[in-house]
């Protein structure tokens, strides 16, 4: 038997597959980037890891942040999905929240994922306080079940209202779905989310249902194929909330994989940032079409509980919060019909593109921007996919569509561009940052995805954040975080009652069984834990609102007292909003458990170019950039060979394969001890 | 505002228009989690914005705030700045005025405003102001939605303009005033308190931007914003086809007296400007669906601004329109003529909107809304004597349009507001949903169909209750435009052990009686359709039928589809049906 010595993270994204792959036994780290398969993103998974690793049994553990559901419900190819539900009620997926997708204009349309006629009812019924007034009928869920069948519907939700209060009903419903349903896409509401809010919980486990044959199916193919190649361990998958789970459990529950590879990202930016120190960062994921923030206070992630794929396609499950603008490379620049310069909603994507690709787009982009100003190097497009970029057709349109109308000659519009794209980039970070009450002079701004390390002297200085990190590999950040993500279950359920005069022992002792239960799961999945850790919240507020604030409460065994619980709420409170409120009944509305399986910390320090050179061994050329209206010559060096410490002044230009670095006049830029660029102002 | 335009350059300028957008969003999603009502946090009854020092235009007004209140806020600071110069006062930095006079800063009494003066190194910059729903403010019926009020003072209390705060320090006894006059305290308290917040917030915001880029600057670019708006608009107008257009719509009656009221807007487009003329409307009624008439121009801007949806929403919008509104009209109404169904008023004012601007331009227009916002309370005591009042607005279906359905359960157009979940509801109150889903053929046919309203039943759980409902279109159906159908009108019941009840007023009905079992029944409209529906796609309407949203009666008779005897579409004679049927009209 060979030696397992590698660990691999694939990240399948919309436009690349990244790889990243670490050999423990020479201590390398090798990436790459291939372009993804759409049809089978399994084959496009297979080469990009082939193209470093040649006996695939010799990789000891695989991680993977994957698009594929995101993707089935942006595009809507799910499964023919079915719903049994109370008498009454089958109409509440259609009828969401009663919303509409547009503030202005009525012209809003929406439809839902599971069509009337696969939308079954049975007469059964529970009281909000769990009292079931009528028991569910077997021959009732008998006839709904044939039904379905009859219409080949392959996977099912089964969804009864109040059934957070008391699961009976729908348990039982779906002991006998399970009995004599043909396949294992049995999706049930209070096993994936046993929340109060009827339609929050329906569309979660609806959505579950109709994502489980797809992915269930990519999965088994993905592991068949891998096992072919010679693969035998577990495959894992990165979660919504930034940790892993078997590939089993991903089969189970789909819909926990939305945003995979976005928090994969942040994930790997939490894991570089600590090993160099650094507690408090902003990622900044900017990408083709969109640019992804995420705050990091104190080394924590932030997470939030709910978010929107689509119009009235509700997903609730934890997730680490990414907040996501329409800016990318491939965003827009136009004049709007009162004289205005605004960047995006339009963007180009990656096909056709920027103007610069020459693949039919002629509207200019930032990207045309980035090319225009000297920051990019038309010879060396990143990703391979094209031999050179076109700068004279960026140029002709940022002159037809920008200049002329706003009296500006070429390069001065062009960094117009950049300026509005870079206001809207900065207000995404002060979404995540001021407006929740950071002030940005504690953090340093982690950009990575193909474009970001371009953007990131204005995105300082915009926002008045300390300094920038750029990580050693920045185009491939996702793949990393597969490696550095621990195995995490979490659960919620509701509890409604209020404070005064709870038993705190016997809400510990719920809290702690479920935390077993999970415990469980972790430990049976086959990776290599080396410790398990269980947190506790609860989700509180004073009765009359609706909002919750979440409270983390530390406690052993089942020793929780009531009093405990209030100093926690209070703290809590306090943080959110200033100020408590006298005299006002406090409730307990869910508790949520989550269960850390600790992998061994993935050592950053590999990262550190043990023979780097100096700074004048890595300079490729010298080009001229356009930077606060005028030009100044910019000296190119080779990224990836600078050695420790070593020191350049802006205006310069970074570049590596996956990704170009400017570092704007006025600030210099450092390689740290595991391999980082920190990006600073220059001490006069 | 001086003209400052010139000061800014373009690039500065788009950056700075994010910036303070991005104050008034911060200042909405402040109150909506901090708020104790689910009104506000969950219906988003609330709006924040940033108004003109000395004109109270609205400059700025963020995304996720009530529509409605975009154009009514500025009124509310127009109030404030009439006050000061009546008492001779000036603004001092650290005041905050609260006020909820519904015949000067518009809307009704439940919507109660926080204005707050601007400071920058001592001077006024702008003023910025909040203004949220409160659950309960006096009156005769709890939710104070009354719908046989011949007075304001049976809609609630009326708080004029005073301040809150006094150069930073809190007036306790206003608080204790509006405690001592509402049914829920607790919520009012708790909902000032987030109003508080999010003016404060906002108040640093616009420090710490002006810090970084100067007094002159923020004013020039919000001066310029405004400016910008007018010309968009002005474009906009100078393209439509001249003319004087006319259209007419009616509310069922006024909640005392059982009579039809009239809005009549005739229209003008004059090279870049219009006239809207409501000349030809109803004299103030007795009951409270009168509106004042800064209620009237607000409801005029959230019309144009979904028929112009890409205009900035500031008052720029409004500098080309002129209006013509006779004093003491049902849309011009001083004190203490009723005005709490205000509500229902401005959604036929918008449905006339529409119904005008179908004439002009039929693809900008869309067909009528469900146009009632339904406000449905029930209250009662607990087994311990604790008050509680269950209050809630339903939805309805969006009209159908030039590319499209109306959509299915939306909300009002005067609001972004969510529907709570029912199950929030239920944990909260005394009552369980026997029903929640769409009802059949309440949208109006065409080839683009109306969107469907809903039908809701509330059983009752404890001894009794009383049941308020303020509603509309229980006679006047919502309309449909370009040959499209009307939709199913309002309807509501209470359904007692014996019998069912239709109240003789439709959908206003105060104070019903219900007690353990009984339930109440509301089914609300669906949107008007748009086009013939003789010319809708087969496939359409068999997918509707296939959805359930006709039934096969109206297949037939709206449709002019032909089934066979195996109650399969007969495709030939469908067509030649269809054919000899449009021959006729």
């Amino acid at each position: 038997m060979s030696i397992l010595n590698f660990q691999v993270g694939v990240d399948v994204g919309g436009t690349f597959t990244d790889i990243f792959v670490f050999d423990e036994k020479s201590k390398c780290i090798m990436t790459a980037k291939v372009p993804s398969t759409k049809k089978d993103q399994s084959e496009g998974f297979i080469k990009g890891i082939s193209t470093i690793v040649d006996d695939f049994s010799k990789i000891k553990n695989l991680v993977h942040g994957s698009t594929v559901g995101t993707n089935a419900l942006l595009e809507r190819r799910g499964a023919r999905t079915g719903i049994i539900t109370t008498q009454g009620f089958s109409d509440i997926l259609e009828m969401r929240r009663r919303d509409r997708p547009k503030t202005w204009g009525l012209k809003g349309s929406y439809e839902p994922i599971v069509k009337k006629k696969f939308r079954m009812e049975v007469s059964e019924e529970v009281l909000s306080n769990g009292k079931i007034e009528k028991h569910v009928s077997e021959e009732q869920i008998q006839k709904c079940i044939n039904s379905l069948l009859s219409l080949k519907i392959d996977a099912v939700c089964i969804f009864f209202v109040n059934s957070y209060a008391n699961n009976a009903n729908e348990h039982k419903a779906a002991e006998i779905v399970r009995k004599n349903w043909p396949n294992d896409f049995v999706s049930v509401s209070t096993e994936i989310l046993p929340e109060i809010r009827e339609f929050e919980r329906l569309s979660t486990s609806v959505l579950n249902a109709y994502l489980q044959p797809v992915v269930s199916s990519y999965l088994d193919n993905l592991k068949l194929k891998l096992e072919n190649h010679g693969f035998k361990k577990d495959i894992f998958v990165v979660q919504s909330n930034g940790g892993t789970m078997s590939l089993d459990i991903a089969k189970q529950y789909p819909i926990r994989t939305t945003l995979s590879g976005p928090a994969a990202g942040v994930i790997a930016g939490r894991a570089i940032a600590l090993s160099a120190g650094i507690k408090n960062i902003i990622t900044c994921d900017m990408g083709g079409t969109s640019f992804d923030v995420s705050l990091i206070t104190q080394g924590r992630l932030t997470f939030t509980a709910q978010t929107s794929i689509d119009f009235g396609m509700t997903v609730r499950t934890p997730m680490i919060e990414v907040t996501t603008i329409g800016a990318g490379g491939g965003s827009i620049a136009s004049i709007d019909t009162s004289g205005l310069l605004k960047i995006g909603p339009e963007s180009a994507g990656s096909e056709p593109g920027p103007v610069c690709y020459g693949m039919g787009n002629n509207s200019p982009t930032v990207t045309d921007a980035n090319l225009v100003l000297g920051r990019i190097n038309p010879e060396r497009p990143i990703g391979g996919k094209l031999k050179r970029l076109d700068i004279e057709k960026s140029r002709k349109s940022i002159k037809q569509n920008i200049a002329n109308k706003l009296n500006l000659s070429i390069e001065d519009a062009a960094e117009a561009i950049l300026k509005v794209a870079n206001a809207k980039m900065a207000g995404a970070i002060r979404l995540v940052s001021i407006e929740k009450g950071h002030d940005p002079g504690n953090f340093f701004l982690m950009p990575f995805g193909g474009s970001g390390a371009l953007h990131t002297g204005s995105l300082i200085k915009e926002v008045g954040l300390k300094s920038a990190i750029i990580p050693r590999f920045p185009g491939v950040t996702s793949a990393l975080g597969c490696l550095v993500a621990d195995v995490l279950y979490d659960r919620v359920q509701t509890v409604n009652k209020f404070l005064n005069g709870v038993d705190a022992n016997d809400l510990a002792k719920k809290m702690q069984n479920s935390a077993n239960i999970l415990e469980k799961q972790v430990l049976d999945s086959n990776a290599s834990i080396k410790s398990v850790e269980r947190y506790f919240e609860l989700d509180m507020l004073y009765a009359g609102q609706t909002h919750t604030v979440s409270v983390p409460l530390a406690f052993k065994n089942t020793n929780l007292k009531e009093q405990k619980i209030k100093e926690s709420f209070n703290e809590a409170y306090l943080s959110n909003f200033g100020r408590l409120l006298e005299n006002i009944p406090i409730k307990i509305i869910n508790y949520r458990i989550i269960v850390l399986g600790k992998k061994l910390p993935f050592n950053m320090k590999l990262f550190s170019p043990l023979e780097g050179k100096s700074k004048e061994e890595c300079i490729l050329g010298a080009r001229q950039v356009y930077c606060d209206g005028k030009f100044w010559e910019a000296k190119l060096y080779d990224r990836l060979e600078l050695k420790v410490n070593e020191k350049v002044e802006g205006p310069a230009i970074l570049e590596q394969s996956d990704t170009t670095i400017f570092v704007d006049p006025g600030l210099f830029a450092k390689v740290d001890t595991t391999g980082n660029l920190i990006i600073k102002e220059k001490e006069s | 505002m001086n003209n400052n335009d010139h000061a800014i350059d373009p690039v500065t300028l788009a950056i700075l228009k994010g910036r303070f957008e991005q104050i008034a969003d911060e200042m909405d999603a402040t109150l909506f989690r901090s708020a104790f009502n689910p009104i506000i946090a969950e219906a988003h009854d609330a709006s924040h914005g940033i108004y003109d020092a000395y004109t109270g235009e609205t400059l700025v007004q963020g995304n996720s705030g009530l529509p409605i209140f975009v154009g009514v806020m500025a009124f509310g600071v127009k109030t404030i700045i009439d006050k000061l110069n009546q008492i001779g006062e000036k603004p001092q930095d650290g005041d905050v005025w609260i006020f909820n006079d519904p015949y000067k800063g518009g809307t009704h009494l439940s919507d109660f405003r926080l204005v707050k003066p601007v400071f920058f190194n001592k001077k006024l910059f702008c003023y910025i102001a909040s203004v949220g729903h409160w659950h309960d403010i006096g009156g005769n019926i709890p939710g104070n939605y009354n719908p046989v009020a011949t007075e304001c003072f049976q809609e609630g209390i009326l708080i004029p303009p005073v301040k809150l705060f006094e150069k930073g320090i809190l007036k306790e006894e206003i608080i204790d005033i509006l405690s001592s006059n509402s049914r829920l305290p607790v919520s009012l308290y708790g909902d000032l308190h987030g109003q508080i917040n999010a003016v404060d917030l906002g108040e640093d915001r616009i420090k710490s931007l002006l810090n970084e880029y100067s007094f002159e600057t923020g004013l020039a670019a919000l001066s310029s914003l405004k400016k910008r708006a007018e010309i968009m608009m002005r474009k906009q107008i100078s393209q439509l086809s001249k003319g004087k257009y006319s259209s007419e719509d009616f509310l069922d009656n006024d909640g005392i007296l059982d009579e039809p009221l009239k809005i009549a807007l005739d229209l003008t487009v004059k090279k870049d400007e219009m006239i809207l003329d409501f000349t030809r409307s109803s004299k103030a009624c007795m009951g409270p669906v009168n509106i004042s008439l800064s209620t009237t121009i607000a409801a005029c801007y959230v019309a144009l601004k979904h028929i112009f949806e890409d205009v900035p929403a500031n008052a720029g919008v409004l500098k080309p329109i002129r209006f013509k509104i006779n004093k003491d009209s049902l849309l011009s109404v001083s004190a203490p003529k009723p005005v709490g169904g205000y509500t229902e008023t401005i959604l036929r004012l918008i449905d006339v909107i529409f119904l005008t601007f179908s004439k002009i331009s039929p693809s900008k227009s869309m067909a009528c809304a469900y146009g009632t916002i339904n406000a449905l309370s029930i209250s009662g005591f607990n087994n311990i004597g604790k008050r509680w009042v269950m209050f809630s607005f339903f939805g309805g279906g969006h009209g159908g349009h030039h590319n499209g359905d109306g959509l299915n359960h939306g909300n009002a157009p005067i609001s972004t507001a969510t529907i709570p979940p029912l199950e929030i509801l239920e944990a909260a109150y005394p009552i369980k949903f026997k029903k929640w889903a769409l009802r059949t053929d309440s949208g109006g046919g065409g080839e683009f169909r109306g969107g469907l309203g809903a039908t809701y039943e509330i059983e009752l759980l404890e001894d009794k209750a009383n049941v308020s409902l303020f509603g509309e279109r229980g006679k006047f159906p919502p309309l449909g435009i370009i040959g499209g159908g009307n939709a199913k009108t309002n309807k509501f019941c209470v359904q007692t052990t014996s019998e069912y009840l239709e109240p003789p007023m439709v959908s206003k009905v105060v104070g019903i009686e219900i007690t353990k079992g009984e339930s109440v029944l509301l089914k609300t409209p669906g949107g008007g359709g748009y086009g013939n529906p003789l010319n809708r796609k087969i496939e359409e309407v068999v997918k509707d039928l296939e959805e359930d949203y006709i039934s096969f009666e109206t297949a037939e008779e709206t449709y002019g589809v032909i089934f066979d005897s195996d109650g399969n579409i007969d495709l030939d004679g469908t067509k030649e049906n269809r054919t000899k049927r449009k021959s006729f009209q």
